[in-house]
């Protein structure tokens, strides 16, 4: 069968009549694609409530800063769906966050100025903060994988020891005075949208297009559903499995350099308590923590989601005081909604 | 990898002449010795199997079955002996794809991904590329209809594969070995988990593929299967293989005496009634009604009578059984143990009021894998392990001691994972439960499913006993050899008591009564 007899035209609407589907457009999206799409009804609803509530909400200014605010806890909620696809978890994301520019900054600031070492220029800053994102990917993967630790253990054993390291070596305080190259993607400002935005755009569509249309991607799904029937299917399970865990790494470290880059310092408790709101965005974006499902549009919209519900808050006048009690309470809110209309016991 | 570029054929070539020649035996094994530490799973074991034939292979839970599946598919390489494929040696044990067009294995445990559709499921890890290297849905939807359609399975690509029936996976399982161009099919055990209706159409399906040219080994525990499709029978036995023989030259009490190395006796359907009309009832049910599964369900277990509930999958049967342990709730009606009635849908209460439960599948509800015998046999009962919510862990080996003896349960020691037992051992640990607390009404669900013959002999020889000592005992099943006892048995039919048999049926009576045919029309 000739591959150009595959291609997926979009014109060719006589698609074979299958038996009892239920679908839309013709067959092209059947209703089960359609869950993913369950949160953006939500999300039109908050943005009407929003502007009730304050004008300001729906104008262009607002909504980057919302976006730009969530550029980097998105793309750990990136790396974290991947994982949670394979049917692993990786709780270390949020200090691997922290570590990884920590450690260029602790290298390139100078002794003076700061607390640093100055021991590189400015420009080994970003090699070295995703090398470090990279090399706990491979030290959690060399564990999990190689050694079969416990995933959840392991992760939450790095959790706490990336975290101490990141102390240690700032002597629990902040680092300022970055050298330029760290600066610029949390402040460069490309077709008039924050850098940041641009990137967590395109490294969901990136991811969207990897996990839906190609057989990586498809891998993942499989590895998470059924581990030996995809093995029997010829997967490399492992090697999937090591690619996942350490581009997570890596993405976490790209996050917190855009963090560090915003905030033009990294402090020692960068990335602190992240990671439960990342395992929120994932679940209520459906992606199940039983591995196998979930989609990375979901998970887009998860965050959003939780995002535009804090900034109607703010708008809204409630006190920053209570906004941690009603992140909370949110959270729980949307996961008794996507109960109702998932209709399945969540595990 | 080009996976993209590997098509499937899923044209129906009749018997592959090419890599096949007729003749020559579609895979042969030799001399195959197998070692797992100490012990010796196969010991210079052979099996030869001819084009087009349906082979079963048979033999107890440990006699190597299984072992010889997974050197005859490639996941494990065997330690000596050779094994050919139409005449050539097997492909190297890293070269999954050259097994796979060779040999393909339905296993009992699904090799299917449940959140991923029938047609990603079919064309795992070689889906289609269309435009830009991206998989092209569509593409993979057309090829797994075609797929499907050419085998005439009907089954919509498009649904969720955990939506599908144990039926409906086999069948796609079968559809995707062949499309990797397997004309050599292993059967492991597929219908332990299917009824009277889906085995036969099973079995058509097994007749129309082997006249297409494909090859079969089939195992199962079920003798009577061997004889409706099978044309030739090796029995393996303590790793060895015993015989080989065309199904029709070996008489049903030579392949048992084959299987067990001693000559059985066929079971006897007489018995002594053991019923015990004075004493107040074990069981009675009163127009139970659930809704939808069943209505209007009522009957009674004498004190010391054994009851059959016979039905096929769906009929309610297991759902009546349920219901009375407290699993389910009934919507109307009433259940009624040794003259309690239980809160209705509660388990404690059920088992509180003088119940005992074999659960459906010991898997799922039946133990808890990693927990020791002694943990699992005493599980509900632990008011007689110790007071106040302690246990006593000498008062707990000493029952469980008890119960592994009565039950000659096979283990060490009770200290024993369950999960390391034998299929036929782990049932016994279930029944163990279910007779830990001395109960009035024993509820069986599918006791012998899954169980070797000796193990079953026990079991239900284990069930009289217990009848004797004045326990009633209802037992839903639609495996005939364990309604054979029974004083009489109900017959369900799309949740219906529609009749009810007295002991001394012939099996084409309870079957037609099962399947709702009326054999005098």
């Amino acid at each position: 069968m000739p591959e150009t007899a595959l291609a997926d035209t979009p014109a060719h609407k006589t698609e074979e009549a299958g038996p009892k589907r239920t679908a839309l457009l013709g067959g092209r999206i059947p209703l089960a694609r359609l869950r993913d799409l369950a949160l953006v009804p939500a999300i039109v609803v908050i943005a009407v409530v929003g502007q009730i509530i304050n004008p300001v909400f729906l104008q262009a200014d607002n909504l980057i800063n919302v976006l730009q605010t969530m550029a980097e806890i998105a793309l750990l909620v990136l790396a974290q769906t991947m994982v949670l696809i394979v049917k692993k978890m990786d709780l270390s994301l949020e200090s691997t966050m922290g570590l990884a520019p920590g450690v260029a900054a602790w290298l390139v600031v100078p002794v003076g100025a700061g607390h640093g070492l100055g021991l590189l220029s400015g420009a080994w800053a970003v090699p070295v903060t995703l090398a470090v994102g990279a090399l706990v990917g491979v030290v959690n993967a060399l564990l999990i994988i190689r050694f079969g630790l416990n995933g959840f253990i392991v992760t939450l054993g790095m959790l706490i020891v990336l975290r101490g390291v990141l102390t240690g070596i700032s002597g629990g305080q902040t680092f300022f005075q970055l050298p330029e190259s760290m600066l610029y993607l949390g402040t460069a400002e490309w077709f008039g949208m924050p850098a940041s935005i641009w990137i967590c755009l395109v490294l969901f569509a990136v991811a969207i297009v990897v996990l839906g249309w190609t057989s990586f991607g498809r891998s993942l799904y499989a590895i998470g559903g059924n581990v030996d029937a995809a093995k029997a299917a010829g997967i490399r399970t492992d090697r999937v499995l090591w690619i996942v865990i350490v581009t997570g790494s890596v993405l976490a470290a790209l996050a917190g350099l855009m963090l560090s880059g915003r905030l033009a310092s990294v402090a020692s408790a960068q990335g602190n308590g992240y990671i439960f709101t990342v395992f929120a965005a994932a679940v209520i974006g459906g992606i199940s923590l039983n591995g196998g499902k979930g989609t990375m549009f979901g998970a887009f919209c998860g965050i959003l989601l939780l995002f535009m519900i804090q900034n109607v808050l703010t708008l809204g006048g409630v006190p920053a005081q209570w906004i941690g009690a009603l992140n909370g309470l949110i959270i729980l809110v949307a996961l008794a909604i996507s109960r109702i209309t998932g209709g399945k016991v969540q595990e | 990898m080009s996976d993209g570029e590997r098509t499937a054929t899923p044209a129906p070539v009749p018997a592959d002449n090419g890599r096949v020649p007729s003749g020559l035996p579609v895979v042969e094994a030799a001399g195959i010795v197998k070692r797992f530490g100490p012990t010796v799973a196969l010991n210079g074991a052979r099996i030869t199997i001819r084009p087009g034939e349906t082979h079963a292979l048979v033999g107890r839970n440990g006699a190597g079955k299984s072992t010889l599946v997974s050197v005859l598919t490639g996941l494990q390489a065997a330690d000596e002996g050779t094994v050919t494929f139409g005449g050539s040696p097997a492909p190297r044990l890293a070269d999954r794809d050259a097994w796979r067009e060779r040999v393909a294995c339905v296993y009992q445990k699904s090799t299917i991904i449940p959140t991923l559709t029938v047609a990603e499921n079919l064309f795992l890890n070689r889906h289609g590329r269309g435009r830009g290297r991206l998989i092209s849905w569509q593409g993979v939807r057309r090829r797994a209809q075609e797929l499907l359609s050419t085998w005439s399975v009907d089954v919509d690509p498009q649904s969720p594969a955990g939506d599908l029936s144990v039926e409906q996976r086999q069948f796609v399982e079968i559809a995707r070995a062949l499309s990797f161009g397997a004309r050599f099919i292993i059967l492991d055990e597929p219908t332990a988990q299917l009824d009277g209706a889906a085995i036969n159409r099973l079995f058509d399906r097994i007749r129309d593929l082997q006249r297409q040219g494909v090859t079969f080994l089939f195992i199962s525990h079920h003798l009577q299967e061997v004889y409706e499709i099978c044309d030739m029978v090796t029995v393996f036995r303590d790793a060895r293989h015993i015989v080989t023989a065309p199904v029709a030259e070996l008489p049903r009490t030579e392949l048992v005496a084959a299987m067990t190395g001693e000559a059985a006796a066929d079971r006897l359907q007489e018995r002594s009634s053991s019923l015990a009309t004075t004493v107040t009832p074990a069981l009675s049910v009163r127009a139970l009604d659930s809704g939808a599964t069943y209505g209007d369900v009522s009957f009674q277990v004498g004190a010391g009578e054994i009851v059959g509930l016979a039905g096929a999958a769906g009929s309610g049967r297991t759902e009546v059984a349920e219901t009375v342990v407290g699993l389910r709730a009934a919507t109307a009606g009433d259940v009624e143990i040794a003259g309690n009635r239980p809160r209705p849908g509660s388990v404690p209460a059920a088992l509180a009021a003088g119940a005992g439960f074999v659960p459906q599948d010991r898997h799922h509800q039946g133990f808890v894998p990693d927990m020791s015998i002694a943990d699992n046999a005493t599980l509900s009962v632990p008011g007689r392990l110790g007071r106040s919510g302690f246990l006593s862990r000498s008062r707990r080996d000493l029952l469980a001691q008890g119960l592994i003896e009565n039950l000659a349960i096979k283990t060490p020691g009770p200290d024993l994972p369950v999960s390391a037992l034998s299929g036929g051992n782990q049932q016994k640990v279930v029944m163990a439960r279910a007779l830990a607390d001395d109960p009035k009404l024993l509820v069986l669900i599918n006791p012998t499913a899954g169980v070797d013959v000796r193990s079953k002999e026990f079991l239900l020889d284990k069930v009289e006993e217990t009848a004797r000592t004045g326990t009633g005992v209802l037992i839903a099943s639609d495996e005939l050899d364990d309604l054979r006892m029974c004083d009489r048995v109900l017959v369900m039919f799309q949740g219906r008591v529609t009749s009810e048999i007295a002991r001394g049926w012939h099996d084409h009576d309870l079957v037609a009564a099962m399947e709702g045919v009326d054999l005098d029309a």
